[in-house]
């Protein structure tokens, strides 16, 4: 096991250094020149020249990715061209509003997801298993920010139950806040929880099939009791899985709805920052997002290879 | 089966649409009509009129062709280095090129797509183009990955080993016997990567980082469609209903070939 993790470790580390080079690199050769931007294009070259000094673009391309890269380390995310206030301020106020999101969706997607599919595995052929599975290539088929205006066109227009978009602040009171999130986290959530309902089935009728099942049953146990003791607890781990894959997708895919909801989260960050070409701020949400995506897949591979030695083995 | 004809009818519906759209559509889709715009559906113009009296069902069957263009094109980018990458990853197995691959493999998938995505438009500047290349570059690892794994099970079998007890070398035998083999496992992923284009078609077009006017295409009608949904909710239902018809054809259809080229899961129902 120790062994394996060494490996995974590995791997995550240089999947954050390559990761971090090609962020960066991609966003240098982004077109315009921030200085220019900022002063105007009928701004005197000296001031030019001051200002790029100032943000350090007249520095070598090198210079600047250790700079910035050792900064990221430090929890310094170095300041915003536009808004001249330290990146990680932007960042901290953001992530209020998208990892709440996140965390409100993963939680509807598991609580929608998890009924749904044992429902559909453990009446195999009924209607209701057909119905749930036609539901979900509905829902895997939906693009969340359609669905979103949908949502929005009917609770929020029509019915009014809820906000059409916005956040208030959670200082504003909890309930209010959460009553802003709804939408977007159901919206964010449904196509997620087609696809865990997916797994979750799939992954339950594997272990109906298992002798094991047959020897519970054999042993007595009523079919409810057999399923719940043990083909749900161990279909458990490849959905597990999923989930935490799925954590990490909702918090990047936000983003798209973000947009729809007007929600000042790190999607809307990050939109402003590329209009304002405010370099700094776009790769560090940028890699935050994919520090976070990768960390958790480590945390994942992990804990999958603690309940599953055969995969430690695997190429 | 009964998947796999739905989701053929409805793809070809899709594409037919698409077709058509070359040289026929009902109005010229670019051609603005302020007098009669936000026209509710039925009457003269079947979806409706946008906030600038551009016909919705014309500009919806030209949006076809992006989306199909846009996500063909990638899934082809993805197919054409992937393949070959998976193909040269099974034959050196073990191998210093094939750790480099797989783990080069696990990087691009451990992206966000959709983020990154967003930061290639970005910098490279919105268009179809980069929206292409931006979704093409993440269909790379799947095919690659996919490729690779179907291989290396049919590098154990004995036609294989005939293959080289002939003299065949392993590029002739990777293009020759092992390429035919893992067709229709291309086909199935390919019909999966090409409906996850059109969706990221649409999300990319939605912000604005997808096809630019006057190019029609659906994420951006949506886009267009969000501050007048209130009083013209037309404008938004039926360029998502495209993508969503269109989405569940393709999956239908792949599931069903995924049933077809292998009996096995048909018998147990999955």
């Amino acid at each position: 096991m120790l062994r394996y993790a060494l490996k995974r470790l590995i791997s995550l580390v240089i999947s954050l250094i390559v990761a971090s080079m090609v962020i960066f690199a991609v966003i240098e050769v982004i077109p315009g020149d921030p200085a220019t931007l900022i002063l105007g294009v009928n701004a005197r070259p000296d001031t030019l020249a001051a200002l790029r000094a100032e943000m350090g673009l007249d520095q070598p391309m090198i210079l600047r990715y250790f700079d910035w890269a050792g900064g990221m380390l430090r929890g310094d995310m170095g300041q915003s061209y536009t808004y001249k206030t330290p990146v990680s301020g932007m960042v901290a106020d953001r992530v209020w509003v998208s990892l709440p999101l996140a965390i409100y969706a993963l939680v509807l997607s598991t609580l929608i997801a998890f009924p749904a599919g044992i429902y559909a595995a453990s009446r195999r052929g009924s209607i209701g298993d057909v119905g749930i599975m036609g539901a979900t290539q509905l829902g895997v088929a939906v693009p969340n920010f359609w669905f979103a205006m949908i949502m929005v066109l009917i609770f929020a227009i029509k019915l009014r139950w809820f906000p059409s978009g916005g956040f208030p602040g959670w200082d504003k009171g909890f309930w209010i806040s959460m009553k802003a999130l709804t939408l977007p986290a159901i919206a964010l959530a449904l196509p997620q929880a087609a696809i865990l309902a997916r797994v979750m089935r799939s992954s339950l009728l594997d272990m109906l099939g298992e002798d094991f099942m047959r020897t519970a049953r054999a042993k007595g146990l009523t079919r409810r009791q057999a399923l719940w003791r043990h083909a749900v607890r161990n279909a458990l781990i490849p959905v597990l899985t999923i989930i935490g894959l799925q954590f990490a997708f909702l918090l990047a895919g936000g983003i798209i709805i973000e947009k729809v909801f007007f929600l000042p989260g790190l999607g809307r960050l990050i939109f402003q920052s590329i209009s304002a070409r405010d370099l700094i701020v776009v790769e560090s949400v940028v890699m935050l997002l994919v520090f976070v995506v990768i960390v958790v897949n480590f945390a994942v591979d992990l804990a999958y290879g603690a309940v599953d030695p055969r995969l430690r083995t695997r190429t | 089966m009964k998947s796999l004809t739905l989701g053929i009818v409805i793809s070809a519906l899709v594409l037919v649409m698409a077709a058509i759209s070359f040289v026929w559509t009902p109005y010229d889709h670019e051609v603005m009509d302020i007098p009669n715009k936000l026209q509710p559906p039925g009457g003269p113009h079947w979806f409706g009129t946008d906030h600038f009296g551009r016909d919705l069902f014309s500009m919806t069957m030209v949006g076809a062709r992006t989306s199909i263009a846009v996500a063909l094109v990638a899934v082809g980018i993805g197919m054409t280095i992937g393949v070959p990458l998976g193909l040269t990853a099974a034959a050196r197995k073990g191998s210093w090129l094939d750790e480099l691959i797989m783990r080069g493999n696990d990087l691009v998938f451990a992206f966000p797509s959709l983020v990154i995505a967003i930061l290639i438009t970005a910098v490279f500047g919105a268009g179809a183009v980069n929206a292409i290349i931006a979704i093409g570059i993440f269909n790379i690892p799947v095919f690659a990955r996919i490729t690779r794994g179907a291989a290396l099970s049919l590098w154990e079998r004995e036609f294989i080993l005939a293959a080289r007890v002939a003299g065949k070398s392993s590029a002739r035998i990777s293009a020759e016997h092992i390429l035919p083999n893992v067709t229709n496992l291309l086909i199935v992923q390919g019909t999966i990567q090409f409906s996850l284009g059109i969706l990221a078609e649409a999300a990319l077009s939605y912000v604005g980082l997808g096809a630019q006017p006057p190019t029609a295409s659906w994420g951006r009608m949506l886009a267009d469609s969000q501050t007048m949904i209130s009083f013209a909710p037309h404008m938004a239902i039926f360029p998502g209903m495209a993508i969503l018809l269109t989405v569940l054809g393709l999956n239908l259809m792949g599931d069903g070939l995924r049933d077809l080229f292998d009996p096995k899961l048909r018998r147990s129902g999955r």
